[in-house]
């Protein structure tokens, strides 16, 4: 895509919806917490969902097991803080990270891990065959959602987070949690990484290509099924990590998260356009933004505002905002 | 006769005409063969799951698309049923009212998320279908002032059809004639006229296309058919199939709640069943149906007798916990799609079609597999 064709309306959704709801909400200070609070939840569906999107593009798999790998982000990631409760407990911010970067990378690593697993045995037999795949994933998504019972056990368990987190910055009249403001910086990076890799490194190259036309770049000699694999250990060390950063969203995590998440996905998904990356970030983006001023204008209907709003652009759109050609 | 009733859609093999003809009597003389009141409650599970099955396998087995939202219509039956019965009272008017809303609304529901999902692509379909069971299962806890909340609602029904009421002061073959008799007969004719209807509507031209579509959407298309009509149409007929087993299940427990129609393990019971039976024949439905409820009524009491055999290795007694049978569920139904992906009707037909033999006379032969 290059600049004269850059498709900009989808790109407006999100400050339009911002400004449309101002007056509703009516006071500004009220409005800049809220808008910092969607646009945190919808870098964290971002980091979870880009994996998906990125592998339904590659190899028009889509995985409904992902919200597995969720849960089970969330799940490595209480058993870590948990055995860090020194660091934790300090109120030094840097402490706090000390503890809470460990948890990330093991719980990217663990999902990583589970993530080749899930390729090898549960996709794996039934590419190109989107009947088996949405059974055979669901399935083991079932699967997964039950061995975390069995080793976490069935309850909810709380993730507190980190003494240096809580609490919330003022600016003027309006308060911003502090955790919110991590999660925007590390969706940013993410977001900065991923786009960075995708636009200015020959992997991405070959990824989009894949994404475009993958016979061609087979034909061309590239191995597309390594590169698929990594794409979905890494789509799956994504969700991992969003899980960890949902999970001290929320601060409580239970085994059937990853299905409820696994919902928040799928709008984004359908929103941005499956396969988009950049459509996975607008719909991410307007989810979280959406969910947060519902949630406070009229907080019963948070999940059909959600569902209203994906008719809404399918209205508009059908494939969804940035549809892949194919 | 026969031939008209099952549309010409014979079984095709003489193990399953047998199975199903035992499934089929066993079924129609469950109160005077098994006697107590859990042999009876487990039919009658089998009546309705024979019923909530064959209506997703016109959606997955003949149309090729897998939707999320099929226990959603179930629900709207049931709780349509349930909602007329608390509100009018326990009369005949009721539940024709009730059946009648949830029809529309199911008929609705199905119509939008068809139209905004299928004309795009299949999978779209099951995504939303996802969100909109969810959302579905949040609304009905939250509406809890018309459907009870959590705690669902419990009703009367019809004086005909409750326990007290006696047709006759002599107990008939040592069973007692009594309104969960009738009711009983009342949900096996239904199950039956709703499944051989389901048959005419699969063998049908309609039907037909319907396959055509499942084996390649695009050919379909190319010969003239508007594949997203047939889908849609499909995914309203499925829709409203599953609302009348809601009804049913209404009608036979005088009881609803979300985790009795609307929890996602009927779902996934559903898609078990659905698979082991056979995908895209509705026998599969018949025969998954009686051999799952059977065994799921029974299978919690065996992991609970394998768990504590094993009590002495903890991770394992954790594994083999009657609460996890749930991933004892997904694993088989993991093994099934893999390994037995045409289920016992498929395997039962194609044991018989490697024996050479001519087709018989009028009999159709396998169309477009």
């Amino acid at each position: 895509m290059n600049k004269l064709d850059l498709d900009w309306k989808p790109l407006a959704l999100a400050p339009l919806l911002a400004l449309l709801v101002l007056p509703f909400i009516g006071s500004p200070s009220t409005w800049l917490t809220l808008t910092v609070a969607g646009l945190a939840m919808g870098m964290i569906i971002f980091i979870i969902a880009s994996g998906l999107t990125l592998v339904f593009g590659l190899m028009d798999v889509l995985n409904f097991g992902h919200g597995v790998f969720i849960a089970l982000g969330a799940f490595v990631a209480t058993s870590v803080l948990g055995a860090m409760g020194d660091y934790t407990g300090s109120a030094s911010l840097w402490q706090n990270l000390l503890a809470v970067l460990p948890a990330m990378v093991v719980a990217m690593l663990v999902a990583a891990g589970v993530g080749l697993a899930f390729e090898r045995f549960i996709v794996r037999p039934v590419y190109g065959n989107h009947l088996k795949q949405i059974l055979i994933t669901m399935g083991g998504m079932i699967i997964g959602e039950e061995l975390i019972k069995v080793i976490w056990g069935p309850l909810q368990i709380p993730l507190p987070l980190p003494e240096g987190m809580r609490g919330a910055l003022l600016f003027g009249d309006a308060a911003i949690e502090k955790y919110r403001l991590i999660a925007v910086v590390v969706g940013v990076l993410v977001f900065g990484l991923l786009l960075w890799t995708l636009t200015r490194t020959k992997l991405g190259l070959l990824i989009r290509a894949g994404v475009q036309d993958r016979e061609m770049v087979e034909s061309l000699g590239y191995r597309i099924h390594v590169l698929f694999i990594g794409v979905f250990v890494a789509g799956s060390a994504l969700a991992g990590l969003g899980g960890v950063m949902w999970g001290l969203y929320q601060q409580s995590v239970i085994p059937q998260m990853g299905a409820q998440v696994n919902v928040l996905i799928f709008i984004v998904l359908i929103i941005g356009g499956l396969g988009s990356t950049t459509g996975a970030l607008i719909g991410a983006l307007l989810v979280g933004l959406m969910a947060n001023y519902t949630g406070f204008l009229v907080p019963k209907a948070a999940l059909f505002s959600n569902i209203a709003l994906m008719m809404a652009i399918l209205l508009w759109r059908p494939q969804g905002v940035y549809a892949l050609s194919k | 006769m026969i031939s008209r009733l099952l549309s010409n859609d014979f079984p095709r093999s003489r193990v399953l005409a047998v199975l199903l003809l035992a499934v089929v009597l066993a079924l129609a003389l469950t109160p005077f063969i098994f006697p107590g009141v859990k042999a009876l409650n487990v039919a009658a599970k089998v009546l309705v799951f024979v019923v909530l099955v064959a209506s997703f396998d016109l959606l997955l087995g003949y149309t090729g698309i897998v939707s999320f939202a099929h226990t959603m219509f179930f629900g709207i039956g049931a709780y349509g049923v349930a909602i007329a019965f608390s509100r009018i009272g326990p009369t005949w008017g009721a539940l024709f009212a009730g059946i009648a809303a949830a029809l529309v609304l199911s008929f609705l529901l199905a119509l939008a998320i068809g139209l905004f999902s299928l004309r795009v692509r299949a999978i779209f379909f099951s995504m939303i279908t996802l969100a909109f069971a969810a959302a579905f299962q949040t609304l009905a806890s939250q509406l809890s002032e018309l459907t009870g909340g959590e705690d669902g609602l419990t009703f009367k029904v019809p004086e005909v059809l409750s326990p007290s009421f006696e047709l006759a002061a002599e107990p008939f073959l040592g069973v007692s004639l009594d309104g969960r008799l009738i009711c009983y007969y009342l949900l096996f004719f239904t199950a039956a006229v709703l499944v051989l209807a389901l048959l005419r509507i699969v063998n049908s031209p309609f039907g037909r296309v319907l396959q055509a579509i499942r084996e390649n959407e695009f050919r379909a298309e190319a010969i003239g058919y508007r594949v997203v009509v047939y889908r849609t149409t499909s995914a309203i007929l499925s829709a409203l199939f599953a609302t009348l087993a809601g009804a049913m299940l209404a009608l036979w427990l005088r009881y609803n709640g979300p985790e009795t129609s609307l929890s996602f393990e009927i779902m996934l019971d559903v898609l078990l069943i659905v698979v082991i039976g056979g995908m895209g024949t509705i026998y599969g439905a018949v025969i998954g149906s009686g051999l799952f409820v059977v065994a799921q009524s029974y299978l919690q009491d065996l992991l609970r007798l394998a768990s504590e055999a094993v009590s002495g290795l903890p991770w394992l007694a954790a594994l083999l916990s009657p609460d996890r049978w749930l991933l004892w569920l997904g694993v088989l139904f993991v093994l099934s799609v893999y390994y037995f992906p045409t289920g016992v009707v498929g395997k039962l037909r194609s044991m018989r079609a490697s024996a050479p033999r001519p087709p018989a006379a009028g009999e159709p032969r396998p169309v477009l597999k």
